[in-house]
């Protein structure tokens, strides 16, 4: 396993420039996650640490190896990486074996070692007895096991997944999330792994690297970190749905706009007159009465394990979940219309321009 | 770039790219023009003026441009018609038919041609004689070699154009279209008329532009049926000319001239047709197959069956079988009797007599040669133009399709400027400037199919050939290679059929001993071995069937 450098790394495409003298590192042994919107570079910067790009400017080391600098660029088939694609990119005219034996034929391994090391490397990721197999008679998600098994059976350095996951079904998508993230610590192979699914990032990083559309490493952080502690509202806002509120200072404490009510929680640490509040659906909730801040139900929705409401509280709108089966049994269950009171679990301060250009 | 320039594959590729199209397409080409426009080494468009503006030249474009639309009108309503007869009515029998009108493709014209010369020339065609031998008319019924005649015969021969087309369109128009104007309260035939066929009208133009594009071009059928009247076209007064004057630099020079007229209308035409498939076809059209609602033919439905097998014996079967029978009389002229038949015209083409056994082996050898050669070449240079992310492929893919707007008799015309000898090489008179000039004419077919094969392979397979350690000549060997591999078959059949029935180009090029099939059906019958000729015909229709029979068994196999 290696780790993997990257300094002052640039990209423009046509005078467009994609990355800008990006930094990161990522420990050997790390499952790292690229988190960010579509367009945002984080697939130009996983092509760039596979060598189908030329950088403009900065370096990329992997292992002990310059991989990529000014003047050098090693070729993909000279960096000792395995990679998995989106598509699959399953080879179509060759069987699963075949596939998977292909990076050891390359290799010139002699066929009987290729022959135990591709079987391994098949029931690795559990589609053994489908060797003979070819990709059309298999699943999709069948297909990205054999590009897991292609891009892991000689034993690489450094693993390469570009939104592997994307293109299988919710329940699929949930399963092999957690079999790749077994398989890396089984492995202890360094993963770099590119996605926008903050679940996805959530579940299978050891450390996040969140950018933002233009290009930037707004935050690199434990999963902890980059959901409990944000650094600002964007990384906020990308990691699940997020209710966002002006405040402003009044008297001795923090109001909500309009003076529909005070705020009752731990004051923030920002300083400043005019802040915004942010909080996640599942931080507020609902009660029939009390001391909360009073709104009205404009829609409810049941979603099976969670109830999802939008709450007009003085003409804020707030998204608020709650626990189905809890609301049912506390009689918290809220029709449309009906009013109810607000309180806070926890909260997230940030200044007073992340609530400007509407909800989030 | 700068990053693969210490590895040569792609650069190799390009260079191949760039030379095979430069050396096969451009120079020929460009020097055409060149002769065209440059006199004494000077632009001199007057002088380009003057030979058009000669009478003889002048009249090749008019009758280009009266027989190309005579036809592109025919064709298109005969095609028209016969579409919407097979997909929107309830025609018996009407998936035979449509594959039997789509016979005419296969046939070469020229061969049809010959039939109808034989059937319909003023004193000796058979159908002529019958009627003033026979049942007394004072005057044939029927003169082939006119404008009408060669306008007859080429419109059987390419209505087949608007017929793909409008079928198409047809059976993926969206029946709802159809079906809203109908709880409208419109009849049938008015929405025939008042939708449908508005909303097919892009695929009928588009289908008429080609016929046009065809026609214009056409060498075959105007050199059989309009020489003998003096009616030529540009592509036969080229021939003429050169022919005539064996090159002589007045010859060459009108031949230019009159090509670059041809290239530029060609390239106007194709212009439109882009234009007309890009204006909004498809949104009209849904990409899924539908049942539209059928119109009952009621009375009519036994007539028109009675009217389509009509046309098809009457186009088809009567022109065959005139081939076969006169291929088999002792001597032209005869009546058609069993005691006047035989098979020594057969026997003696076939086993003993050098010019026509040679003309076979020509053609196919060519036919193998040029399509093997151009199939590698098409795959090179739509791997640059589909995958490579390099400056200039533009021209590369305008180069490769030119081949498309320029007719053969341009190309032929170009091949005998660029390889005669002023340019170190001197292959005239041999089979390898035919050869070099199928690759030029045939390079469009091989990119088309190879590019069509290379779009459905994702660059992610590349790539991850690469990330498996594989370099690029690898991944070309291991992935690419065997994932185009159907659309290289594709393109060697393109070229290989339409290349054994190849006249146009070959006509210009021929020496002594190359000719091809197509020539030697055209030289019999221009020296008036009418018996021979048919019989050479004959051997062709059975050959040129069998590899079309053949291929298309093997493809459904395949599928």
């Amino acid at each position: 396993m290696s780790s993997v450098r990257i300094a002052g790394l640039s990209k423009s495409y046509g005078g467009r420039s994609i990355l800008h003298g990006l930094d990161l590192t990522v420990e050997a042994g790390e499952s790292f996650t690229l988190l960010g919107p579509s367009g945002c570079g984080k697939t130009v910067l996983m092509r760039l640490l596979a060598g189908f790009e030329t950088p403009n400017a900065g370096s990329i080391r992997i292992g002990d190896t310059v991989v990529a600098d000014g003047g050098t660029n090693i070729p993909p088939d000279r960096r000792g990486i395995g990679m998995v694609f989106q598509d699959y990119a399953v080879w179509p005219h060759m069987s699963v074996r075949d596939n998977v034996a292909y990076p050891l034929k390359i290799a010139g391994i002699p066929a009987d070692e290729r022959d135990r090391l591709s079987r391994a490397a098949i029931g690795q990721v559990g589609m053994a007895g489908l060797e003979a197999r070819m990709p059309s008679q298999l699943s999709g998600g069948q297909q990205q096991r054999v590009a897991l098994a292609r891009a892991l059976v000689s034993k690489p350095s450094l693993l390469l997944l570009d939104e592997p996951l994307n293109n299988l079904d919710a329940n699929l998508r949930e399963e092999m999330r957690f079999e790749i993230r077994e398989l890396q610590q089984k492995l202890g192979i360094t993963v770099v792994y590119v996605t926008h699914d903050q679940e996805i990032a959530l579940a299978i990083a050891d450390r996040i690297g969140v950018m933002d559309e233009t290009g930037r490493l707004r935050q690199v952080g434990t999963p902890d970190d980059v959901f409990d502690r944000p650094v600002d509202a964007f990384i906020y806002r990308f990691l699940g749905v997020a209710n966002f509120v002006p405040m402003h200072r009044g008297g001795d404490g923090w109001c909500f706009p309009d003076g529909v009510g005070l705020w009752t929680g731990a004051p923030p640490e920002l300083e400043g007159d005019r802040l915004t509040l942010g909080c996640r659906p599942f931080d507020i909730e609902l009660s029939r009465d009390g001391s909360g801040l009073p709104g009205v139900v404009t829609r409810a929705s049941f979603l099976g394990a969670q109830m999802d409401y939008l709450i007009d509280a003085g003409g804020v709108t707030f998204r608020a979940a709650t626990d189905s089966r809890r609301a049912l049994r506390d009689d918290q269950r809220f029709e449309e219309g009906e009013p109810c009171r607000l309180t806070f679990r926890g909260a997230q301060w940030f200044d007073a321009s992340a609530s400007e250009g509407g909800r989030a | 770039m700068t990053g693969s320039l210490r590895f040569g594959t792609p650069q190799i590729l390009f260079g191949l790219a760039v030379g095979i199209l430069v050396i096969f397409v451009a120079v020929p080409v460009l020097l055409i023009f060149f002769n065209a426009l440059w006199v004494n080494g000077s632009f001199n468009i007057t002088d380009t003026v003057k030979v058009l503006s000669e009478p003889d030249t002048y009249k090749a474009l008019i009758n280009s441009l009266i027989l190309a639309s005579g036809v592109t009108v025919t064709g298109t309503i005969v095609g028209t018609f016969f579409a919407w007869l097979v997909t929107r009515t309830d025609l018996p029998y009407k998936g035979a038919m449509r594959v039997l009108f789509l016979v005419p493709f296969m046939l070469p014209s020229f061969i049809g041609a010959l039939a109808w010369k034989m059937l319909l020339s003023p004193r000796a065609g058979y159908i002529n004689r019958f009627f003033t031998e026979t049942l007394g008319f004072s005057e044939p019924v029927f003169n082939i070699y006119s404008y009408h005649g060669i306008i007859l015969v080429e419109t059987m021969y390419l209505f087949p154009f608007v017929f793909i087309q409008v079928c198409g369109a047809l059976e993926r128009m969206d029946p709802t279209l159809e079906e809203s104007a109908r709880i409208s309260g419109a009849d049938l035939f008015t929405i025939t008329r008042k939708i449908t066929i508005p909303l097919v009208a892009p695929s009928i133009l588009s289908g008429a532009l080609l016929i046009m594009l065809y026609s214009m071009a056409h060498f075959g059928t105007v050199a059989m049926l309009g020489i003998e009247a003096g009616i030529y076209n540009i592509p036969t007064l080229i021939y003429e000319r050169i022919h005539q004057s064996a090159g002589s630099f007045d010859a060459i020079r009108t031949g230019t001239v009159l090509s670059t007229v041809l290239v530029a209308t060609a390239a106007l035409i194709i212009w439109l047709q882009n234009k007309v498939l890009s204006g909004g076809r498809y949104q009209i059209i849904a990409g899924k197959s539908f049942r539209p609602t059928e119109i009952r033919l009621r009375g009519l439905r036994l007539p028109l069956l009675a009217f389509c097998i009509a046309y098809i014996g009457f186009t088809i079967v009567l022109p065959t079988a005139t081939i076969f029978l006169v291929g088999g009389l002792a001597t032209y002229g005869l009546p058609i009797t069993p005691e006047n038949m035989t098979f020594d015209n057969y026997h003696h083409i076939l086993f003993e007599w050098d010019l026509t056994r040679d003309a076979i082996w020509n053609s196919i050898g060519l036919g193998l040669a040029a399509a093997l050669i151009t199939m590698f070449a098409g795959v090179i240079i739509s791997y640059v133009i589909v995958k490579m992310k390099v400056p200039g492929k533009g021209i590369l893919e305008f180069l490769g399709m030119l081949p498309f707007s320029v007719p053969g008799s341009v190309i032929a015309l170009g091949v005998i400027l660029a390889w005669s000898g002023k340019y170190g090489v001197n292959i005239y008179n041999t089979i390898w400037i035919i050869l070099v000039a199928y690759i030029a004419r045939y390079m469009a077919f091989a990119l088309k199919a190879n590019s069509a094969a290379l779009e459905q392979v994702h660059d992610s397979l590349v790539e991850a050939a690469r990330a498996s350690g594989a370099t690029m000549w690898q991944a070309l060997r291991d992935i690419v290679i065997p994932l185009v591999r159907p659309g290289m078959v594709a393109a060697f059949f393109l070229i290989f059929l339409p290349a054994l029935r190849e006249l146009t180009v070959s006509v210009l090029l021929y020496g002594p001993t190359t000719r091809t099939i197509g020539v030697a059906i055209y030289t019999l019958n221009e020296d008036g071995e009418t018996v021979y000729a048919a019989a050479m015909a004959g051997v062709a229709l059975i050959i040129i069937v069998t590899a079309e029979v053949v291929v298309k068994r093997v493809f459904k196999i395949k599928q």
